[in-house]
């Protein structure tokens, strides 16, 4: 059975391996809740139509935009931020090489790009660097000029294809 | 921005879906929810409940049967980028899929999301004219069937009713020989387009094509280019064709550029698609 329709409501989901229950509003975005009711700042707020990336978060292992899914679609899902991801280690090469590349300045992209990039790895072993390009296209960066977010990359590939040998 | 207040229900059965569309005030279906909740954050929609659509089964999903393609409306974008049945049956698709927005997007947006929305700009849309696509389209009083050129009737506009619910779209596999043709001017990669070109091209053994060109972001829906597909069948060249293309389209100017310059870019995308396919040994 499914609720009837309703303005707010109660919804269960596991957030960076904890379980949590809490009631939002319908309209508040999962994004505005990870920040604001679970207090997971790790994820910016940019745009909120979309666009610049900032927001991107995992949804049952899949890069989505936290802007553009409501909180109430998340009831039942696995959730990662950029909290979890470091939390777990299963980014910390790809962390690692973003500092030795000088691939942020301001940070305010950084866990968008972390999460697309960690998606890209998963799903591509060896991607060029117009490959890498494309996937980052949705995510903007106002400070690095990207060379450098490529760069790293292209470092953290390097180095897992020599661990894999 | 952030959304207006509305109601939000999670129907899993289609029923239940018919049920909250016949009742009061501003009721939407919410599928992948990559171009409505924008418009809600702009505050460009204000509606009153949001029906989302994405826990009903059935609606998701890519299968072969006998020739055909059934493409759950629930399908996302990224689904049809990856499946290997897509890549063999319909490469018209796949060759699209990746210049549709970002792979977060992709990840989420659905093909009947796309499709129900009917931007002018958008490549499903133009995909399913190309391919002479079928619409499957389900309410209370049961099921009925829009073929692609029916099916966009204007600028986000289409054949769905109201109490209407796209459940699937129906793709007959191109006949052995034909090539599919896919290409788009964007300023910047998962832009909506300029203008773009999905084509679907039977090509008979002497090498004489007959393309089913649907050129889109030149109107106010996508648009098969008739005329220029009969000057071509009839073994008409690349400038034959070019200067015909003035006959089926009349693109009006947008945001991003005047009519004179995206008819100018249309014919420079079907330019280019007529040398490939020529040189293309895939036949
Ligand atoms: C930054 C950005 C870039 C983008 N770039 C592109 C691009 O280059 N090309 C492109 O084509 N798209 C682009 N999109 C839009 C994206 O492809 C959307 O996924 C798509 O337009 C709508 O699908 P959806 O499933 O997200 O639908 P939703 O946003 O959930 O719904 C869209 C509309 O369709 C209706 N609807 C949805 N499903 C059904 C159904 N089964 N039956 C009846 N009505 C239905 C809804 O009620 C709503 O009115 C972009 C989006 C963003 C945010
Ligand atoms: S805040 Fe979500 S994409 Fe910009
Ligand atoms: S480091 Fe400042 S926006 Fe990317």
């Amino acid at each position: 059975m499914s609720a009837g329709p309703d303005n707010a409501r109660v919804v269960t989901l596991t957030v960076n391996g904890e379980r949590v229950s809490r009631r939002v509003a319908a309209r508040a975005h999962l994004v505005d809740f990870l920040r604001d009711t679970l207090d997971l700042t790790g994820t910016h707020v940019g745009c909120e139509h979309g666009v610049c990336g900032a927001c991107t978060v995992r949804v049952d292992g899949m890069a989505v935009r936290g802007c553009l899914m409501l909180a109430v679609q998340a009831d039942g899902a696995v959730v990662e931020t950029v909290e979890g991801l470091t939390d777990r280690g299963a980014i910390a090469d790809l962390q690692e090489a973003f500092l030795a590349r000088n691939a942020l300045q301001c940070g305010f992209c950084t866990p968008g790009m972390l999460i697309t990039i960690a998606e890209l790895l998963e799903r591509e072993a060896a991607p060029s660097r117009a490959a890498i390009r494309e996937a980052i296209s949705g995510n903007y960066c106002r400070c690095t000029g990207y060379q450098a977010i490529v760069d790293a990359v292209e470092r953290t590939l390097a180095a897992r294809a020599g661990r894999a040998t | 921005m952030k959304a207006p207040d509305f109601a939000y229900a999670r129907p899993t059965v289609l029923s239940e879906v018919f049920d909250l569309l016949d009742g009061d005030g501003d009721v939407r279906l919410l599928a992948g929810g990559q171009s409505l909740v924008p418009s809600l954050n702009m505050r460009l929609s204000a509606p009153s409940l949001l029906v989302d659509i994405n826990r009903l089964p059935g609606l998701s999903g890519i299968e072969a049967r006998d020739g055909v393609v059934r493409i759950g409306a629930l399908t996302r974008h990224g689904e049809i980028a990856r499946s290997a049945l897509i890549a063999e049956r319909l490469p018209l698709l796949a060759m699209a899929a990746p210049h549709i927005a970002h792979a977060a997007i992709r990840n989420r947006g659905t093909f009947g999301g796309s499709i129900a929305l009917a931007d002018p700009a958008a490549e499903w849309p133009a995909c399913c004219l190309a391919l002479g696509a079928t619409m499957v389209v389900a309410s209370r009083a049961g099921e009925r069937r829009v073929a692609a050129g029916d099916f966009f009737t204007g600028l986000f506009a289409t054949a769905l009713r109201r109490g209407e619910v796209l459940v699937a779209i129906e793709i007959a596999s191109p006949p052995a020989g034909s090539v599919a043709h896919f290409s788009e001017l964007a300023r910047r990669r998962g832009d909506y387009a300029i203008v773009g070109l999905a084509a679907q091209v039977a090509r008979a053994e002497d090498g004489a094509m007959d393309p089913r060109l649907a050129f889109f972001g030149v109107g106010d829906r996508p648009v098969l280019a008739e005329a220029t597909r009969r000057v071509i069948a009839g073994g008409g060249g690349i400038a034959d064709a070019q200067a015909t293309l003035g006959r089926d389209l009349a693109p009006t100017g947008d945001a991003e550029c005047a009519g004179a310059t995206k008819l100018h870019l249309a014919r420079v995308l079907l330019g280019r698609a007529m040398a490939a396919l020529r040189t293309r040994g895939d036949a």
